[in-house]
């Protein structure tokens, strides 16, 4: 039994240097080495700026301003935000896109609470494109364009979702539409190898590329 | 959907392929004989016990000495990460300069990684440093897995030896385990996934700017060293709170494939291992046949039930159909890149193992979609299950089914050539009961107090009967996963644990059923060990039952679903059933 002790705590404290400190240490090292970018979190800038990040999905909304240009607030004493219809629009997220606080939606099949969060994104979703997209009636809106995604960060949309969007992105930045879908195609994440996962318009990277090529102001 | 029905079926094809080579250096590690990776760790190997003052060739241990080894070394492991969680404010490596949270949530954290469950109420990016996630829940990660494959490797010796009093020495199986295997497969992973934008650094978070003037705040650290030993290891316990949905856990197509391998690939492959050890190898494919039968279903009906949409979504008038350039189905609580098909499969992977990681939101599954884990967990984690748990737990049922077996044609029960008797017919049995048992009288408690309420997200309706069951469930079968609506911990002020508190009730009752049912049927097991190395092993005869044909894979599949629905079919009624058969809301 006492040796067990002896035996037992020795193969803590080693296991707790090679495992705990000197493995993660030199995946870290050998990391930061080969693979810079992206060991870092495979951030992309614009003018120098970092901008955020490929893989993490973000809000490209801003704050409602009322007549004297103050920001509208909610009964919560937080910043009411509006889609920028400039932009292509991210998947709804339960965290409002946070990168350091991330937690689930949590909402079941049966909730009362999901079908009206359903119904609002379904409605908020129409009434942002519709005005742009006659033929849009609410069953081809594609079913990521309304449902909250795992992460909160989702970086992509479907395909489906991005081509209607296309027409609002068109009117509003006054391109052809068939530039702004081949732009769509150019930020396409196609499935792994040609065959694992499913296909992802690019959120970021395709807003920075319509900042590129049609500049707002 | 067929494109989806592709990727699974390549998926299992790769799996299939590597059974086989993986068991058999498996079998190579287990068995102390060299294997190619010899001329390079062995010389760490031999320094591995200078240090630790073991000679293992000399000292074979008896089941008491092998379990009291294991108990000893498990425990200090409880006490290394229980003081690690406590002492956070002093620890390097903690650029969000993170306290100690509440001692609560650090007792049900510490039981959590020690026994290889991972269940998680706490938030791993808003409350642990870089250090504690390291040296505390990634250590764990390697040695709790570790401990599974030597519980696996010293019961497989019982079965194999001819009248012998050891299984074998824990501390040699220990240092093989995590040296020829979870180590040199780990670094290779952890490349690979940092290759692939899972990051790996010790950064503070990154504030960045975005396109329409807002800033956004990305939470860094070492997340792929860690990732790759939560996937391998069956763990499960994300760096994240959202756990592998996350783009800097899980990043693409490709990554979210390697890891649904790194899942099942020890699992699958140690029932070639066991083939390979007893000598038969048709007794090895037999096993893995009833667990590969129960995990193509598990698969298919998830996949299904996904695709069609929740009652909710339909109700809201939400179309969720597929068509060009969309997934369709229930992609609440999914990730894009994954879709339903990968959401779908890996949801099966992490709950017929004891993995317990996920790529999507459990408690936003389909009634049906989410009754297949509740299923998963029911059967005692033996479809593939944890590393050495799943092939552990399977093998008690094989007894018990060459058990049923024998009474049913009238002989005395043997299982490749032993005698199975009244004493390990008790164990057994005691082994697989232990944890059911555990589930119901704790899920039983919760619901029907007020401080289990307390924990409860969608209140009390059949969903927040699902969350309960499912904790329990999770938590007695070292799984991890979570309806995760269901919590333990409450952070006002995310991030720091500032203002944060523990849910009690939740946070002991958690701890002290995962460490339970953890550890009483690992003794268990060692016990039938050394009562099976003991026998004499006495030559097949024309009347010996045998077990490795289809008829002994349907029985023992068949037993399986017997003990799981018998145990837990009332219990599902009220939760994951209703919610499948009802259009109602709640």
């Amino acid at each position: 039994m006492r040796k067990d002790l002896l035996t037992g705590l020795l193969a803590m404290v080693l296991a707790t240097v090679a495992l705990g400190l000197a493995y993660p240490l030199a995946i870290t090292g050998i990391s930061q080495v080969a693979f810079p970018g992206k060991s870092d979190g495979s951030l992309v800038s614009v003018d120098g700026q970092v901008v955020g990040s490929s893989l993490i999905g973000q809000s490209f909304s801003r704050p409602v301003l009322d007549k004297n240009g103050d920001p509208v607030l909610d009964e919560e004493g937080e910043e009411v935000l509006a889609p920028d219809k400039a932009y292509f629009q991210p998947r709804p997220s339960a965290t409002g896109y946070s990168g350091n606080v991330t937690f689930f939606a949590n909402q079941g099949p049966n909730s009362v609470e999901a079908r009206e969060t359903v119904r609002e994104s379904l409605a908020a979703y129409v009434a942002l494109e519709k005005p742009y997209d006659q033929s849009l009636t609410k069953d081809r809106v594609p079913v990521d364009a309304v449902t909250q995604s795992a992460s909160g960060v989702d970086p992509h949309i479907s395909e489906a979702n991005a081509r209607i969007q296309a027409h609002r992105i068109a009117a509003v930045r006054d391109l052809p539409l068939s530039q702004v879908e081949e732009l769509i195609s150019g930020h396409t994440d196609g499935r792994a190898l040609g065959l694992f996962g499913e296909p992802g318009v690019n959120v970021l990277e395709l807003n920075i590329a319509l900042d590129k090529e049609a500049p707002i102001r | 959907m067929a494109q989806g029905w592709l990727q699974i079926a390549v998926f299992f094809a790769v799996l299939l392929a590597l059974v086989k080579p993986v068991g058999i250096y498996l079998a190579g590690v287990l068995s102390n004989q060299r294997v190619f990776l010899t001329p390079i760790v062995g010389p760490i190997e031999r320094l591995a016990y200078k240090a630790l003052r073991v000679r293992p060739d000399e000292q074979g241990q008896d089941w008491k000495a092998y379990a009291r080894s294991l108990i000893v070394f498990s425990l200090f492991s409880w006490v290394f990460l229980y003081a690690i969680l406590r002492t956070q404010g002093v620890q390097p490596f903690n650029p969000g300069g993170f306290d100690s949270g509440p001692w609560d949530v650090s007792f049900n954290t510490a039981s959590s990684f020690v026994t290889n469950t991972n269940w998680q109420y706490y938030g791993g990016e808003t409350t642990l440093t870089y250090f504690a996630q390291m040296a505390g829940l990634a250590v764990q990660n390697f040695v709790s897995a570790a401990v599974g494959i030597a519980v696996l490797a010293a019961l497989i010796r019982g079965i194999a030896a001819r009248s012998a009093a050891t299984l074998g020495n824990f501390w040699q199986d220990l240092v093989r385990i995590l040296l020829y295997v979870l180590l040199p497969i780990s670094i290779l992973g952890a490349l690979f996934l940092a290759s692939q934008g899972v990051v790996q650094n010790l950064a503070d978070s990154t504030v960045v700017h975005t396109l329409t003037g807002g800033t956004q705040i990305l939470a860094q650290g070492p997340v792929a060293s860690q990732e790759v030993i939560k996937e391998l290891g069956t763990n499960g316990g994300g760096f994240f709170n959202v756990n592998s949905s996350y783009p800097f856990e899980n990043s693409s197509g490709l990554t979210n494939f390697v890891e649904m391998l790194l899942i099942l690939i020890i699992p699958a492959a140690l029932t070639y291992t066991y083939g390979r050890m007893v000598g038969s190898q048709r007794q090895g494919w037999a096993i893995f046949g009833a667990m590969a039968a129960l995990f193509v279903v598990a698969v298919a009906v998830v996949y299904f039930a996904e695709q069609h949409g929740t009652v909710a979504q339909h109700a809201a008038g939400l179309h969720t159909h597929a068509f060009d350039g969309s997934t369709g189905g229930n992609m609440e609580g999914k990730e894009q890149r994954f879709g339903i098909a990968n959401s779908s499969l890996w949801t099966a992977v992490t709950t017929v193992t004891s993995c317990g990681a996920v790529n999507s939101a459990f408690e936003s599954l389909t009634g049906l979609g989410g009754a297949v884990p509740f299923a998963n967990l029911g059967f005692g984690e033996v479809i593939f299950g944890g590393v050495g748990t799943g092939l552990y737990s399977m093998l008690m049922y094989v007894i018990l089914a060459v058990f049923i077996g024998g009474l049913m044609v009238g002989r005395t029960p043997e299982y490749l050539g032993k005698k199975i008797q009244a004493r390990e017919i008790k164990l057994v049995t005691m082994a697989v009961l232990v944890t059911p048992l555990a589930v119901l009288l704790s899920a039983g408690l919760a619901s029907a107090t007020d401080a289990g309420k307390r924990s409860l997200y969608a209140g009390v309706n059949p969903q927040g009967f699902s969350e309960t069951l499912y904790a329990y469930l999770s938590q007695a079968n070292n799984n991890g996963s979570a309806f995760a609506g269901y919590t333990g911990f409450i952070q006002p002020n995310a991030p720091g644990n500032v203002g944060a508190y523990g849910i009690t009730f939740a946070d002991l009752l958690g701890g002290a059923v995962m460490v339970g049912a953890r550890f009483l049927p690992i003794v268990l097991v060692l016990a039938v060990a050394g009562a099976l190395a003991g026998k004499r092993v006495s030559p097949a005869g024309l009347g010996t039952m045998r077990t490795d044909n289809p008829t002994f894979v349907v029985l023992l599949v068949g037993i399986v679903i017997l003990v799981g629905a018998l145990t837990f079919f009332p219990a599902l009624l009220l939760g994951p059933v209703v919610q499948s058969l009802t259009t109602r809301l709640f």
